[in-house]
């Protein structure tokens, strides 16, 4: 019994959380700052109004999409270090046709989903190409493509036709194309960016289950991703099967990054640096397990530490707390192979 | 073979007592004994799962006893760790060599016990020692080689020199001889002889009678984690031996009735190809095989054989030449291709080629089949279907535990997973089935069992191409054992006429007259 628990990753996932909010808790000390007092207004401007929530579901949606990308990918034996920039050649897609395509909303709304997720897959899919065509290690291509991805947008971002004047950001998206929740809605969650890339972000998480668990097309991927070798020997397609698992990753990267500009943001900024959905998606994923249904509740953590950790500032912690505290908690999911070992280790010496 | 025993009756060097190690519910090792004395070579023999690991690595430090004593030198001893065995002179050479590639020889020995002065690591002390070492007992190796261009004989022996380096009196060797060439295997057993000779003890863990008969002074057995006996192996037979370890008397003798070979399965015409390092392998290789044959193909590893294979399954390109099943042309066509032209085949590496160990292994056993009736439909996996087929074949084929068809492939013993192997190519139904090193690292039952269906194969009017470093596997069981020598077949022999002296002069490159 003693052993299973040990064995069980639900239990290290949230031993490592609580370690990283302990060592959060150091800095917050460090930093004259009582972790009470900081820990709690998180908790209170999380949980206590039912607004709140709709808030974190809403900064949880584009995580969660981020997360399965990167999740599927990790089932699949391939590392997509690149889903921040097919997040960003997603979000740009369907901002463009966003605002420069009029059409009702039954036609924009899919409209615009589609070609973000195509804009993903197709980032991905390059990348893809490159390594089985030319064998470019994907981290290598995948980081670089990171950076076109950002100075693409910067520059589209810029262009006449759908930039705002004296801003810094893109014209709105055109209503007809927003996924907010309708009007009366609205007002009765009080949340002014609720929209449906929750929902779509769950029916995307069990879509992604049932192809991992159940179809032949799971089977595949998942052969050539545990032994590449074995897989060609039962005479299974290992490029074409690369090729649609990194597709598949991409564009669930690019559908979060439409969510999240048809859904809350409703236009693109001209970016600084990187904003990170991506790489969050990585954090989201190794919390997750990467397992689909987990990375719903990863997504939903780490939006409720990102939404959290803005209104910190209002006891004058750094809102980058939270980002130490996700950081140690990756870290200790990193490395608990190890602590399970030494663990496991100390069990058999203090038992029988 | 006229053994020398070294072995001082009157030194006790361990002395394992009344040794219980209990996983949960399930007895690994059941109130074993062993006792090794100074200069012998102790052999262990059991089947797999059995519990030998088990027990050696008690005696590593690696598991705790449950219950039980360890006595060393008399003294009697807890490890709680495998530093603890090390220090106590017990050193361990696994049967998956634990080297890393890109090293060389000498890094590979010292790795972790390097010998410094300052911040650096003074390879020429650590050097003249470990000369010293490979002098003494006759262990050629080249230390500045790198492990992935040496030889597998040269491995085991850098893994021997590794634990000799450490200060090992005890030597503990799992399944030595599993992937040596004869001629290595010869090697081993004098550097063992050396060894023992100069008062240390060797432990041998081995399914191999022969082996067991031509070097232990005594031989422990064990079967299903419960002590049986140990016995003095000079006084005993093979067939004594395998009795004792199996719990039955086995037949050794493979069962062939007479039977006319039918049409050509397989012909192979004039094949070259290079290997990764662009050196030419196959020279212009013919090769036919017929059905209802069992045709062997003998030689010492690195004549082609591999090659041959990876062609013949479409893991690798050729350069020229001609290969047809049936008729059909299968030349340099993809491994999907081949497969349904009706080539199956059992991979030399099981764990590398033949098995997705992550995998349940109920999903293993329909590796080329996941897309087809009954288990998928519409793109959808049919649980009930793959589980119903994998209940079925494990029962069939004696998949032990039972009950596991949805637990990793990695769960099972060596030679469990072989058995999932066959279970699956040979219900694969094919025209042609080649099976390359079906037994190795396999216990006598095991072996059995994988023999009888290569002939049941055979007899079903099946063609069989045999690809061993076993001699006396080609031997038993082939209808026609054909020798290939640097990329050529130099030699033809019918199975029933052939002599052992022979073969060996023919797959040192000698021709027959």
């Amino acid at each position: 019994m003693k052993q299973k628990i040990l064995k069980s990753n639900l239990i290290f996932t949230l031993l490592s959380i609580v370690i990283g909010f302990i060592i959060g808790a150091i800095f917050l000390v460090v930093a004259k700052i009582s972790p009470a007092e900081a820990y709690g207004k998180l908790w209170h401007s999380v949980m206590d109004k039912p607004k709140y929530w709709m808030w974190t579901f809403t900064y949880a949606s584009p995580l969660i999409f981020t997360g399965l990308s990167v999740a599927f990918s990790f089932r699949t034996g391939i590392f997509n270090i690149g889903a921040e920039g097919q997040f960003v050649v997603g979000s740009l897609a369907a901002c463009v046709v966003g605002i420069l395509v009029d059409v009702p909303a039954y036609i924009h709304v899919p409209l615009c989903i589609l070609v973000g997720a195509l804009a993903g897959f197709f980032w991905s899919f390059l990348v893809a190409m490159m390594k089985i065509k030319r064998g470019i290690h994907e981290v290598l291509s995948f980081i670089m493509f990171n950076w076109i991805a950002f100075y693409l947008s910067n520059y589209v971002v810029n262009l006449r036709a759908i930039h705002k004047p004296s801003s810094e950001a893109t014209k709105d998206v055109m209503d007809s194309a927003r996924i907010l929740f309708p009007k009366s809605l609205l007002k009765l969650v009080e949340c002014k960016a609720a929209n449906w890339g929750f929902v779509m972000a769950i029916v995307a998480a069990i879509i992604i289950w049932v192809i991992i668990e159940k179809t032949t097309l799971g089977y595949k991927l998942k052969a050539v991703g545990s032994n590449n070798s074995a897989a060609l020997y039962a005479g299974i397609n290992s490029d074409r099967s690369v090729l649609t698992a990194l597709g598949i990753s991409g564009a669930l990267a690019g559908l979060g990054g439409a969510v999240q500009v048809l859904g809350m943001a409703g236009r693109l900024s001209q970016f600084a640096g990187q904003e990170g959905y991506g790489f969050d998606g990585i954090t989201v994923a190794l919390i997750g397990g990467s397992n689909p249904i987990g990375c719903i509740f990863s997504g939903i953590f780490y939006g409720a530490m990102k939404y959290g950790g803005t209104k910190l500032t209002m006891v004058h912690a750094p809102s980058e707390v939270v980002n130490i505290i996700m950081g140690c908690i990756v870290l200790c999911i990193a490395i608990s192979p190890g602590i399970k070992m030494a663990l496991s280790r100390l069990g058999k010496k203090g038992g029988k | 073979m006229g053994r020398v025993s070294h072995m001082d009756p009157a030194v006790e060097v361990i002395a394992m007592k009344d040794i219980v190690k209990k996983f949960g519910d399930f007895t690994a090792n059941d109130h074993i004994n062993l006792t090794l004395h100074k200069g012998e070579v102790h052999a262990i023999l059991g089947e797999n799962g059995a519990g030998k690991s088990t027990l050696m690595n008690v005696l590593c430090g690696l598991y705790r006893p449950t219950s039980g004593q360890i006595y060393i030198k008399g003294k009697e001893t807890v490890f709680s760790g495998p530093k603890d065995a090390i220090d106590q002179g017990i050193g361990m050479v696994h049967q998956h060599f634990m080297l890393i590639q890109p090293f060389t020889v000498l890094d590979n020995i010292i790795l972790g016990v390097e010998p410094t002065s300052g911040l650096v690591i003074n390879k020429k002390d650590a050097r003249k020692k470990i000369m010293e070492l490979s002098e003494q007992y006759a262990m050629k190796i080249d230390l500045d080689a790198k492990i992935e261009d040496i030889s597998v004989g040269m491995q085991q022996r850098v893994e021997i020199l590794k634990v000799l380096y450490r200060g090992a009196e005890t030597l503990i060797l799992d399944e030595p001889t599993a992937s040596l060439t004869p001629q290595e295997i010869e090697g081993l057993m004098d550097i063992i002889a050396n060894l023992t000779k100069d008062g240390k003890s060797v432990i041998i863990i081995t399914h191999k009678l022969k082996e067991i008969m031509a070097s232990s002074d005594n031989c422990t057995i064990i079967r299903q984690g419960k002590y049986i006996d140990t016995v003095d192996v000079s006084k005993s037979s093979e067939n004594e031996l395998a009795a004792m370890m199996v719990g039955r008397e086995v037949n050794f003798k493979v069962d062939k009735k007479d039977q006319e070979p039918g049409e050509l399965v397989l012909e192979v015409k004039n094949l070259h190809a290079k290997d990764y390092r662009g050196v030419e392998v196959l020279k212009g290789l013919n090769l036919k095989v017929h059905a209802g044959e069992i045709t062997g193909l003998a030689g010492v590893d690195g004549n082609g054989q591999t090659e041959l294979v990876e062609i013949l399954t479409g893991l690798k390109k050729a350069e020229s030449g001609e290969v047809r099943v049936l008729g059909k042309d299968i030349f340099n066509k993809s491994p999907k291709a081949t497969f349904d032209a009706g080539v199956s085949s059992i991979p030399a590496d099981r764990q590398k080629h033949g098995l997705i160990l992550d995998f349940a292994i109920e999903d293993n056993l329909i590796m080329q089949h996941f897309n087809e009736e009954p288990f998928a439909s519409k793109g959808f996996l049919q649980r009930k279907a793959i589980r119903k087929n994998a209940t079925e074949l494990m029962e069939k084929f004696d998949v032990r535990p039972r009950g596991t068809e949805g637990k990793p492939a990695k769960t099972l013993s060596g030679g469990n997973q072989q058995k999932v192997i066959i279970a699956r190519e040979v219900t694969n139904d094919k025209e042609l089935l080649i099976a390359v090193n079906p037994t190795r690292g396999l216990d006598v039952g095991a072996i059995e069992f994988v023999h009888k269906y290569l002939v049941e194969q055979r007899n079903k009017g099946r063609a069989v191409l045999l690809v061993s470093f076993e001699l006396d596997e080609v031997m038993d069981l082939s209808d026609r054992i054909e020798v290939i020598f640097d990329g050529q077949i130099t030699g033809s022999v019918s199975g029933k006429e052939a002599d052992e002296k022979e073969l060996g002069y023919m797959m040192a490159g000698g021709k027959k007259e």
